[in-house]
């Protein structure tokens, strides 16, 4: 249906604008009066922290390749280069590596909160799996940002974890030497990793505009996991959560830049300061940081082929959680096994990212196999019994009437009969 | 109303931060042990947050480099002009690469040599990776640019490195043409011992122990690896207190927003 918007701003221009495309409207909508339930922590602060993060990698990765060289003879030379020569390029270079790390920890912090809250039950399926995509976009993203520099562990990360998929059964060694453009991870590799390194970003922006337009249909959760059941419940996005999203926006950017100006390569690996050189394989080839759990998870499986599916199986497994958790309830908080269960989850993760940056031998191969085999035991086996087992707290009556606090009602509650959670 | 949401927030927060941060520190160090070589902490001067380069120190340590390392070791990403982040001034630093040669072609293309300017990268000892190998018994000395960035330990290992050549323990079965050192993996080095008492002379008069030229050549090459240190902890000292006001002022902000709701 066509026809001109009726806007309400006043200002003559943006009123203009808005009559022939409510674009102003829509972020008055979407992001002024909003509403949003009144009960967030400040775990709901990781999703604006990401988006920031983002915009902050999508920034500083401009810069970077208008100084780059993707070329396998001049990739290391040339990022020195920005490092020593281009003005402010060591900024650039520091805050792009460390921000890739911000990232992950903010992710993971996400996606914690997620699991914590039960946020991927209905009706929020779709917006849960569509931050899965999100995630997984991020991890090639990042995975060929780290091969750029052409280091030893860019040129040996890059060769181990694109053989992975000589792991397919018949046509996988074809699919190597078609990922690679060659026979060895060389020069054309390089080139499409810079390539879709440059792409991928814009699509994870795209899938993000999706992953918010999800949550702008079914709302945001909450610390308590019901429903928001009337007006008294939610309070408009700005000012209230545009100014708390602050708060730990300035905390994040604290947090950033300890690492970027006083630890810029504690994240990082030593062995990526020396040029790639396919002729001397490293004592330990290690991933960064945040893909050692699941690099924990592949190297504990004794067979390449079962590595690689457990490995992919585990992130695969993110997408029907929904289903996989048989529990109505959504938040940990009424859930007295599943609140313990969690953190045997968080403990299990961390022991596989110790174990992934150490060489697969002795301890490190048994505590592995025996997080691993939590990890999906914890989803295949312990949620689905659980929704069946546990019996959950009383959950309250709704957001702004919990059931332990009593108090009064306020006064807008009252017009609205409620329902039972 | 919300107390035992508070009290929530307050137990569940500072845990799980706990948890990430734990997770970080032992990745980290997960991988000093590869090497299975400690090396003892020492006090440098660009340690810390408020740390510099000791100009003396690293100025000795580029006299090193020149007398010592720049024999077999190349230096390839830092140019001549650099040398002003250690104190040195422009005219020395033209004189310094002045008394370099370096490759060029004259006006009809045939190969000449011509006096490096400050602009130059410093000269390679070899003309090629192989030409260096050939020289040095099948060894390939690597570029020093950022090796203190490129091995685990930094400078403290760099320092061991240099102090750590013994004769090799009894028993110990040493390659040919291989040196003996306690900091080196497998502890067979190709680099014979550089450092001598007394192999330079310094013109401030420090007294060149081998301590004393390694502590030296070690703050010079840490400096070569991190050129923008400086800046960068200047820079990064005002930023955190910046951001610290601004998370206050923020926090002040979002209490008073959020001081009539019921929450």
């Amino acid at each position: 249906m066509a026809g001109l918007h009726k806007s309400e701003f006043t200002n003559p221009v943006i009123n203009w604008i808005d009559t022939r495309m409510p674009v102003f409207t829509m972020i008055q909508k979407e992001y002024g009066v909003f509403p949003t339930p009144k009960n967030f922590n400040y775990f709901w602060n990781f999703g604006a922290l990401a988006m920031v993060n983002l915009m902050l990698m999508i920034a500083t990765g401009i810069f970077l390749a208008m100084n780059y060289t993707a070329h396998t003879g001049m990739a290391f030379d040339s990022v020195e280069r920005i490092m020593r020569d281009v003005n402010y390029g060591w900024l650039l270079r520091y805050g792009h590596a460390n921000g890739a790390s911000m990232f992950f920890i903010v992710v993971y912090v996400h996606i914690f909160r997620g699991l914590y809250y039960g946020s991927y039950k209905a009706p929020r399926e779709l917006l849960w799996m569509i931050g899965v995509v999100i995630f997984l976009l991020m991890m090639a993203t990042a995975f060929m940002g780290y091969v750029l520099p052409w280091g030893q562990m860019s040129y040996w990360g890059a060769t181990v974890i694109t053989n992975l998929f000589s792991a397919i059964p018949v046509v996988g060694e074809s699919v190597v030497t078609w990922l690679w453009g060659g026979f060895s991870v060389d020069n054309p590799t390089l080139n499409r990793f810079f390539s879709l390194h440059y792409l991928l970003p814009f699509v994870i922006v795209g899938v993000v505009f999706l992953h918010i337009v999800a949550l702008h249909i079914t709302g945001s959760g909450n610390p308590l996991g019901i429903e928001v059941k009337g007006p008294q419940d939610t309070l408009p996005f700005h000012p209230y959560y545009t100014i708390k999203d602050s708060v730990g926006i300035c905390v994040y950017f604290i947090v950033f830049a300890v690492l970027v100006f006083f630890a810029p390569n504690y994240l990082g690996h030593p062995d990526n300061y020396i040029p790639g050189n396919p002729l001397v394989t490293p004592n330990h080839i290690v991933p960064e940081w945040y893909f050692l759990p699941f690099y924990a998870i592949l190297r504990s499986v004794p067979s390449k082929l079962g590595g690689v599916m457990m490995m992919f199986g585990s992130i695969a497994l993110m997408f029907v959680l929904p289903w996989l958790d048989t529990s109505p309830v959504r938040s940990a908080r009424f859930r007295p096994i599943y609140r313990i269960l969690i953190w045997v989850l968080v403990l299990a993760m961390i022991t596989l990212g110790v174990c992934g940056a150490r060489p697969p031998e002795g301890i490190w191969v048994v505590l592995a196999r025996l997080a691993t085999a939590y990890y999906f035991l914890h989803f295949l086996v312990l949620l689905p019994l659980l929704g069946k087992l546990e019996r959950p707290l009383p959950l309250p009556e709704s957001i702004s009437r919990p059931v332990l606090g009593g108090g009064p009602l306020p006064g807008g509650a009252m017009a609205k009969p409620m329902e039972k959670a | 109303m919300m107390r035992t949401a508070h009290l929530f927030q307050a137990r569940l927060f500072p845990f799980a931060a706990a948890a990430f941060a734990a997770a970080l520190t032992l990745a980290a160090p997960a991988r000093a042990e590869e090497g299975e070589i400690s090396y003892p902490k020492q006090n440098w001067s660009f340690n810390g947050p408020f740390g510099t380069f000791d100009r003396a120190s690293a100025q000795r340590g580029f006299q090193v480099y020149k007398d010592v390392c720049a024999t077999c070791h190349s230096l390839q990403q830092m140019a001549y002009r650099a040398l002003s982040g250690i104190g040195i001034e422009p005219s020395a630093i033209a004189a310094i690469a002045g008394s370099v040669s370096v490759p060029a072609l004259t006006d009809d293309g045939q190969p000449t040599e011509r006096p490096a300017l400050p602009s130059d990268r410093f000269r390679s000892p070899f003309p090629n990776d192989r030409a260096a190998r050939a020289a040095n018994n099948g060894a390939l000395p690597p570029d020093l640019s950022v090796i203190e960035k490129a091995r685990e330990g930094g400078a403290d290992y760099l320092f061991a490195l240099l102090t750590g050549f013994r004769d090799p323990p009894p028993g110990f079965k040493l390659g040919d043409g291989m040196n003996y050192n306690t900091a080196f993996a497998g502890h067979q080095i190709g680099m014979p011992p550089p450092l001598h008492d007394e192999g330079v002379t310094y013109a401030d008069g420090t007294k060149a122990t081998v301590e004393q030229q390694a502590r030296d050549v070690t703050t010079f090459l840490a400096f070569a690896a991190n050129p923008e240190m400086e800046s960068r902890k200047r820079i990064g000292v005002r930023v955190i207190l910046f951001l610290v006001v601004l998370t206050g002022l923020t926090y002040a902000v979002k209490r008073k927003v959020w001081a009539d709701v019921d929450h």
